[in-house]
Formats: C-alpha cells, structure tokens, sequence
C-alpha cells in the first residue's frame, strides 16, 4: 500500500459521490424517515415496566442496520462498475496496488456510513428521544465499523456478479439472513439449537449486540468491546478475500 | 537498441477460442508503430498482452526489457482502453488530477495532459455529459498524464473530428521524437500512413511488419489499403496451398 494512491483513491471515490447529490440526499433522509415511521407505528404501544421501550430497542439496532445495507448496496453497484467500464483494468495498469483500492473503497464509504448514522443518531436522540444508557458516540463507532463490514462485503461480493441485476440479488443473500438471525426479531439465546449456530457465525449478530450493550450500560463494556473486534476482524477478513479476487490477468 | 516491445510466438485463447496464432513481433523505441487491423483480428487482446493484463496460454512478451506485467512497468507503460475508461460521474479536471496522482504526478502536469488531448475549455464538466470523442479524449488524458516510456492506445482517434486527429497524429510524433515509444492500433486504414512503422493483423496472424515505405515497395501499390488487400490475399493463397500440399 501506499499512503499517496491511498489517499487519492479515497478522495475519488468521495468525489464521485459528491457529484451524485441524489445519492447523497437519499443516504441522509431515508434513515430519518424510516425512524420516524417506526417512532409512529410504536409510540402507543404500552412498555413493559423495567424494559426498554420498543422503539429504544429497534431505532438503537435499526442505527446499526442503516449503514449495513446501505453501503453493502452502494459497494457492490461501485465496484462492479469499476469492472464493467473498464477502469478497474485500466487502475490495475498503474502503480495503484490492490489494497489502495479496497482500502480507498472502505475508508470512503466508511466516512460516509459515519455521516449517515451521525444524522440518523441526531434525528433519533433528538427528535425521538431515543434514550440508550451508554453514549451516542459509542452508537456511531459500532454503526461506523458496520459501514466498513458491508463495505468490505459489499466488495467481495461484485467478484461474482457481471450485472447490476446478479449485484443487487446479493442483497438479500448477504443481508437478509444477518437480519433475521441477529437477535431483534427473536432474542438469540431462545433460538433453536442450529439457528443459534448461524447466528453465531453472522457477523451482524455480535454489531446489535455491541449496540444492544450500549443500550443497556453506561460504560462501554468488555463484551461490547469483543463484538467490535469480531466485527472488525470479518471486515478485515472479506477484505482479504476481495482483493483475492481481484486478478490482475484476465482471460 | 533493445525493441520497446518484443512479442515471441504469443498464443492467446478467449472463451475457448483462439484468438492469437503464434504472434511474432517487435516494435522499436522512440517510434510510432501502428497496430492496424479489422474489428476482431486480436488487436485488442494483444495490446492487453503488451499492458500485461491478459492471460495467455503460451509465448512471451518482453516490454522494455521486463516480462510483460511486471509491476515496475506499471510505472513506465499508459494503457489506453478501446472504450473510454474514466469516470463518468467525476469532471475531466477530477479524472486527469485521479490518474496523475497514481503516477506521482500533480495538478499542473493533470492540466497539461487535459490542454493536450484539446479539452481544456471542458475541464470542469463531467465526463458522463460529453460527447463519444471528447470522452475518449478525456480517456486519452489519463493515459498521457503520467509521461510514460511506452504508451499503449488503443483506438485513440476513433470518433475524432479531422483536424484533432491530425493534431493529436501530430503530438503522437511530438512525443516519440522526445524519446516515448507508442503502439496506437486503428481499423481505419488511412492512418496507417501517419506511422513510422506497420504491424498488419488479421484473424489473429501477423500479415506485415514493416515501414509504409516498404509495404508500398513490396506491393507496388501507393494506396496503403490496396496493398494490405494484396498482402491479405497474398497470404490467403499461401495458406491454401499449404494446406493443399
């Protein structure tokens, strides 16, 4: 890696988004809205006393979500139009190492996951009244280094996808088995045996229960600090597998 | 001195098909030598050989003293695709200052590369709102910017307006007079003119590999395109008997 490509390829990748102000409007206003319909469809709804209030407990996973799906879909379509329009061939012409891509890709739209739950997190705290025992900030780190997770999926995954159509079909293969199985529908440890097990090897299921820490402890606790760690590490993981697909030589 | 390029029995299969017959070639440095050929004769495949970015199945190609691929060349070799390769969704100004970056360059030699392919008045617009040729020529762009020994370009003046093909023929012989060699491959025959040296390919064989000068000689015909027809056919009747015998 070099820091110089490195950097230039992160600014690029921020630039192109920059010119996309749909993109960037619809990054930051989605988030808000869907919070506000899960605020509504719960706010009438009695709380149990000594639990959290429904919406804490989903808007506080939902934080983490947002940036998981989002940026999943958004490097994936980037990415296999970097291969499609040839400038993936052309870049790998060049000095540009294959981890200054990948890296430049993760630290990017990792940057602008950070944005979209920092917003996301201000409209739940503070037009919703999202009340988790811990800090936001600790919201927004475990939120941030999901961005990077999906990413870094989101890469490893437009290795097998020659189309947009086969891109966004990995959607819900990747994601929405990470969703069903992470602990918000059914609590993990009152899943079936097998289940549990699926869940366990799912790297979502150990963000919502970092944020589910957050949630319920003032301080950052050690759990919480190993789930970001085990998120951390498949990040680096799928990382390492990308860039073992990205072959300089084709046929 | 040592060839730019030297290309030994090179045989490339795509998708199950051969596509490269046992190519044999060389180009010299500090030159022009222009890949001329119909669509799908292997122009393409081969320039990818040369960049170091196709696989192939046997043969060697030497660039520059290196095997082709070899990472320091990633340095010293710009690769223009046939198709534009920049990005659509950044300005012209954005894609040159992009590529300049990965070679060490700055913004001044981004801009300057930008002025030279004749798009200075366009370098604030995306590239995703200009037309076919000045896209290319955006393309082209970042292919020049980084100075490299050797450029490889691919159909640079496809859908250029004459007098900026002429200009950028012009620069093409500006550059290799200062030392750079280029491969610039064309469909379009009337460029064959415009090189210092000819490499004919058809349906994956080298046909010639000579100056214009003496393509003409050989043929006794003036018209580039005449003489290629002749040399085609010529190597058609070859190939008959060979198979006849």
């Amino acid at each position: 890696m070099n820091p110089r490509i490195l950097a230039a390829t992160t600014g690029r990748i921020l630039r192109q988004l920059r010119h996309d102000r749909r993109t960037v409007a619809l990054l930051l206003i989605v988030p808000a809205v869907l919070l506000a319909l899960v605020y509504y469809m719960f706010v009438d709804q009695p709380t149990p006393p000594g639990r959290p209030s429904t919406f804490d407990r989903i808007a506080l996973v939902m934080l983490g979500f947002f940036p998981f799906i989002i940026m999943f879909l958004v490097t994936s379509i980037a990415m296999l139009r970097e291969r499609t329009t040839g400038t993936l061939e052309r870049l790998l012409t060049t000095p540009l190492g294959k981890l200054d891509l990948l890296f430049g890709y993760g630290i990017a739209f990792g940057l602008a996951g950070v944005v979209q739950a920092t917003v996301a997190s201000a409209v739940a705290y503070w037009l919703f009244d999202l009340d988790t025992a811990g800090s936001s900030g600790l919201v927004i780190l475990v939120a941030a280094v999901n961005a990077v997770l999906a990413v870094a999926l989101g890469l490893f995954c437009s290795a097998f996808a020659r189309t947009e159509f086969q891109a966004v079909q990995f959607m819900p293969v990747v994601v929405a088995p990470q969703l069903l199985l992470c602990g918000l529908f059914v609590p993990r440890d009152e899943m079936a045996g097998w289940l549990q097990a699926v869940s366990d090897a799912l790297p979502l299921s150990y963000a919502v229960e970092a944020l589910q820490e957050v949630g319920a402890h003032a301080e950052p606790t050690g759990t919480m600090w190993r789930d970001l760690a085990i998120v951390g590490g498949a990040a680096v993981l799928a990382l390492v597998l990308a860039a073992a697909t990205l072959r300089r030589r084709s046929g | 001195m040592e060839d730019a390029i030297a290309v030994r029995d090179l045989v490339v299969d795509r998708g199950g098909r051969r596509v490269l017959h046992g190519i044999d070639a060389t180009v010299p440095r500090g030159a022009v030598t222009g890949l001329l050929g119909p669509s799908g004769s292997g122009k393409t495949t081969l320039m990818r050989a040369v960049v170091g970015v196709q696989v192939v199945t046997s043969g060697s190609v030497t660039v520059l003293g290196r095997p082709a691929g070899a990472p320091e060349l990633r340095r010293r070799v710009g690769y223009l695709t046939q198709a534009p390769s920049v990005y659509v969704d950044l300005t012209v100004r954005e894609n040159a200052r992009y590529f300049a970056a990965l070679h060490g360059r700055g913004a001044a030699d981004a801009d300057r590369a930008v002025a030279d392919v004749g798009l200075s008045g366009a370098a604030t617009q995306l590239v995703g709102t200009l037309s076919g040729g000045q896209r290319s020529r955006a393309s082209l762009a970042c292919a020049l910017v980084g100075e490299p020994e050797l450029l490889v370009l691919d159909e640079p003046t496809v859908g250029q307006d004459p007098v900026l093909r002429a200009e950028l023929w012009a620069r093409f012989h500006a550059m290799a007079a200062a030392g750079t060699t280029l491969l610039v491959s064309s469909h379009v025959m009337d460029e064959a003119a415009r090189c210092d040296r000819l490499l004919l390919i058809r349906e994956g064989r080298l046909i010639a590999d000579d100056t214009p000068d003496a393509v003409r000689r050989a043929t006794g015909v003036d018209d580039l395109e005449e003489a290629f027809l002749r040399m085609i056919r010529a190597s058609e009747a070859g190939t008959a008997r060979q198979e006849a015998s």
